[in-house]
């Protein structure tokens, strides 16, 4: 373990949605290397909480880099520069003594502030309630093993379904496009045989949603994929375009 | 007084024969009830869907901004069912006993059956939802071990299991949203309970965003809000876990059984200092090829390669040759605390044991143990920015799951009418310690299989009609909620939620650990109540109730483990026996392992609320053994 350093942290104050918000300088100080991103502002927010200040409001809850809910734009990247890694899992070591940071909310219309660091993201619960899912009730599934799934196939659904929902891909992306967060959902559900019956009627809906949303186009910009922090690749998109213009084309559904 | 509420008949037809009897709601009139369903981790997402098919009129309530993170997300490991696929003798009977011995013999009979019978449609649905399992080369469903059995029954989606299982509950219950039976309520945190006439009526919620108390009535209540491991503050639950709507429940008259059934998990990420927010669980599978060892001299700080052989202690080689680096999680973990007590341990805090690959290494080639575990080395390195390839990693036991939880009948109903608790919130089916990979099935089998039988029982008998929010009830439970509310604001003292949460934990932990005795338990339940008073009068909660204020979100869950610690550290001291994860250093055999009395406890201990400042009453549920044979466990 290396020495402790000190940080100035410029962080987005916004006392809610309506407010016009600004950023203010916080000096970040004995900061371990081995603190994760989280645990900084955990300090942070103590120190302020001593001096009667209001703490940083910021979402989080697994602290592991599953569930999504953290996420912030640091230094001009969504969840920080490190590869594959949600802010949680970002570490201390990554920084230098006497390093200058800029903390930001999510950017997108789609996302409105709702507070410092936390922003609204029912947009995306939205999009998946448009089909992001296969409708079976319970009690209707037949026995598991009765249609096989090559294993290739699982996998890849895998790698698409990896997909926490954390948002960082509509923050990196130039146009505020949610096509990664959907594509790897579509992506997921028409690869597997299960997810075919209602693959036309999906793809269709959870785009009509987004833009209904006010997410921006895809403009193949690549961001998305380069800052998601698990990884998601962009090939999903363009499987999901395919089923877009096979379903517009070739399907009754509208 | 208790009525477990078992079905008659022999094991396996039990659930058969009250499924028969129970009362059903005819189609047409299903709309007509409303169901709080609070929470949506496994149990409450999936129960809210499979209310939400039937027709009801669902609200889903969760912390979280969205349902798809509740905590259910994190597990990795995976789901138990018995469908046999590899042919190596599993059965309903078998997935049955291992759970039940698991439990050290602390679970009732009919439930665990039942969870065993239940658990291959689980898989079943699961699949149908295009959850994407891990496969073999001709497409079928691939299995693995897991700890605790013989077979190989554990179904798994890479090491993502929990998330994968969450979003196809979360699919459903959307797709249900979006057919209009079930109202999503996100950002709502349950603050009380509401009873009236004797039965659970509706809850009161905090808009965690505009600060607003809310009022919400329904036909039932479906508690599904996870367990209480973060009463020890460091554990491996999320950060918003809790116990406060459990214990609020509990203040209303819901009785909470073994609140000292807690397990701790051997193989955690140490903690590294002071600011440490949670701990991070590296897969059990470890286990199957690193070994454990500490440095047989005490304060030996070499680096652990310069560390000769001879220099090396094997303790779990040692102690029990024929399970080795397997034995049980509590034997591993009391271990584990017993070499780092000797002054033993290693890493910067000295509260460590190596977890060694070398071995494996040099026998099986680095490329077969990254394709095992690449992602567990990967993952392990990212947080503590060393290579386990090269250099053995460190663990430390941490709290993970709690088995204790509120009263549940063999109908999954509390001891308040109307209200029903699913998931880790209740009691049920894990006895004194839950065995890996049967938390995600118990879960689901609650939510999509029981409760959608179970309820509409009581509903039917009861009736539609919700009360108005204007009842006494909800006005009386609001003043009280915002009397707290005003008071922890006002406080204005000197000590952070956080800081007084960490000495819980550190009480906890110390006292009402993994390891336990009377003095130290009476110690707890001398400082716990010291400390509460230290908190209502020197807490410093920053920030106003109508705003969106996480330090006042968390200040309440603190004050309501403050008080839940008592309760637990009491039923600890009260049960005289050792079993599972409640582990009392007078009661153990020759060989250190947990010594069951099963002539005087073993029972279900369920404890009653009587007041504030009251000792509270424990109540005994006797557990009748009719299908197994009681063992003693040894591992040597
Ligand atoms: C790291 C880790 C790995 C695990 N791995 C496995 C595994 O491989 N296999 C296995 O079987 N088990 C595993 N477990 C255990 C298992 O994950 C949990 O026991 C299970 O997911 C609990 O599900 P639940 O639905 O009961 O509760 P949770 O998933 O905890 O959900 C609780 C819900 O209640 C809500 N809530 C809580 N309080 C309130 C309130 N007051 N008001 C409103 N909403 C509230 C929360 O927001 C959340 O939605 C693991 C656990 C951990 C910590
Ligand atoms: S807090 Fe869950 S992903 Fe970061």
């Amino acid at each position: 373990m290396t020495g402790t350093m000190n940080l100035t942290l410029l962080v987005w104050r916004q006392a809610g949605t309506s407010d016009k918000g600004r950023l203010v300088s916080y000096e970040a100080r004995d900061i371990s290397p081995d603190m994760s991103f989280l645990e900084m502002l955990d300090v942070v927010n103590e120190g302020l909480t001593q001096k009667g200040e209001e703490p940083i409001a910021f979402d989080h809850d697994c602290r592991e880099g599953i569930c999504g809910m953290c996420g912030a734009v640091v230094n001009g990247r969504a969840h920080g520069a490190e590869k594959g890694t949600t802010l949680c899992q970002l570490h201390m070591r990554h920084f230098s003594d006497g390093d200058v940071i800029y903390i930001e909310p999510w950017r997108s219309r789609a996302f409105p502030v709702v507070k410092d660091l936390v922003v609204d993201r029912s947009a995306l619960d939205r999009i998946f309630m448009a089909g992001g899912y296969i409708s079976v009730n319970t009690g209707q599934a037949p026995e598991a093993n009765t249609i096989p799934v090559p294993p290739e196939k699982a996998e890849t659904a895998m790698d698409a379904a990896a997909c926490i929902g954390c948002g960082a891909c509509v923050a990196a992306c130039p146009n505020a496009s949610a096509m990664l967060f959907v594509c790897a959902k579509v992506s997921q559900l028409a690869i597997l045989p299960q997810g075919r019956p209602e693959a036309a009627r999906r793809v269709l809906a959870m785009i009509r949603k987004m833009d209904e949303e006010k997410f921006g186009n895809c403009g193949n910009e690549r961001e998305c994929e380069a800052e998601c922090p698990k990884e998601i690749s962009i090939s999903h998109i363009a499987r999901a375009n395919r089923e877009y213009i096979k379903a517009v084309l070739g399907s009754r559904e509208k | 007084m208790l009525q477990s509420n078992v079905p008659s008949g022999p094991l396996a037809d039990k659930w058969t024969n009250r499924k028969n009897e129970l009362l059903l709601v005819n189609p047409a009139n299903r709309r007509k009830y409303t169901v709080l369903v609070v929470g949506t981790g496994l149990a409450g997402a999936s129960a809210a869907a499979a209310l939400g098919e039937q027709g009801y009129n669902v609200k889903s309530f969760c912390i979280s901004d969205s349902p798809r993170r509740a905590h259910s997300i994190a597990a990795q490991g995976g789901i138990n069912a018995a469908k046999n696929y590899t042919n190596d003798g599993d059965s309903v009977f078998r997935l049955f006993y291992d759970t039940i011995k698991g439990g050290d013999f602390r679970a009732r009979e009919a439930n665990v059956f039942r969870l065993a019978e239940i658990s291959n449609l689980i898989i079943d649905h699961c699949v149908a939802q295009g959850i994407p399992f891990a496969r073999e080369y001709g497409g079928l469903l691939a299995n693995r071990s897991f700890g605790g059995a013989q077979v190989s029954r554990t179904f798994y989606a890479r090491g993502q299991t929990g998330q994968q299982l969450l979003l196809g509950a979360y699919g459903a219950l959307l797709r249900q949203a979006a057919a209009g039976r079930v109202t999503l309520l996100p950002r709502r945190e349950m603050l009380d309970l509401i009873v009236a006439d004797g039965r659970a009526c509706g809850i009161l919620a905090r808009n965690l965003v505009t600060g607003a108390l809310e009022s919400y009535a329904g036909d039932a209540v479906l508690l599904c809000t996870g367990g209480y491991g973060n009463a020890y503050y460091l554990s491996t639950n999320a950060m918003n876990s809790n116990v406060t709507a459990a214990w609020r429940c509990y203040k209303r008259g819901a009785f909470f059984a073994n609140p000292c059934f807690t397990q701790i998990h051997p193989t955690c990420i140490p903690v590294s200092g002071h600011y440490q927010s949670k701990l991070t669980l590296m897969s059990e599978s470890l286990r199957n090829d690193g070994r454990v060892w500490v440095p047989k001299k005490p304060g030996d700080d070499r680096p652990p390669r310069l560390i000769p052989e001879d220099e090396r202690d094997y303790y779990l080689e040692r102690k029990y040759p024929s399970f080795g680096n397997l034995v049980p999680r509590d034997v591993a973990s009391r271990n584990a605390k017993a070499v780092c007590d000797e002054g033993r341990g290693v890493g910067p805090t000295g509260r460590a044991v190596y977890l060694d690959f070398a071995d494996a290494i040099a026998r099986d080639g680095k490329a077969a143990i990254e394709k095992k575990y690449g992602n567990l080395f990967a993952m392990y390195e990212k947080i503590t920015a060393q290579n386990p390839y090269e250099t053995p990693m460190m663990i430390y036991p941490a709290i993970h799951y709690t088995m204790g939880g509120l009263w549940v009948d063999y109908n999954l109903m509390t001891t308040i009418p109307g209200l029903f608790a699913l998931g880790e919130a209740n009691f049920s089916d894990h006895g004194a310690n839950r065995l890996g990979a049967s938390a995600l099935m118990q879960g689901l089998a609650d939510g999509y299989f029981i409760i959608p039988y179970t309820l509409p029982d009581y509903l039917a008998q009861k009736g539609p009609g919700t009360v108005s929010t204007d009842h006494p009830a909800f006005k009386e439970a609001r003043e009280k909620v915002e009397q707290d509310v005003g008071a922890l604001l006002s406080i204005k003292g000197e000590r952070t939620v956080d800081d007084i949460h960490r000495e819980l934990g550190r009480i906890m932990w110390e006292y009402c650990g993994m390891s336990r005795n009377d003095e130290g338990l009476k110690t707890a339940l001398e400082q716990i109540p010291k400390l509460r008073e230290e908190f209502w009068q020197n807490v410093r909660v920053p920030g106003k109730a109508a705003d969106f204020n996480q330090a006042l979100e968390k200040a309440g869950r603190v004050a309501d483990f403050l008080e839940f610690g008592e309760l637990l550290a009491k039923d600890a001291l009260a049960r005289r026996e050792s079993c599972g994860g409640h582990f009392n250093e007078a009661f153990q055999t020759e060989e250190n392992e947990a010594l069951r009395d099963d002539e005087n406890f073993c029972h279900v201990a369920a404890w009653e609320y009587r007041g504030e400042g009251e000792e509270p009453g424990r109540h005994e549920e006797p557990l009748v053994f009719e299908n197994v044979h009681l063992t003693q466990r040894s591992y040597k």
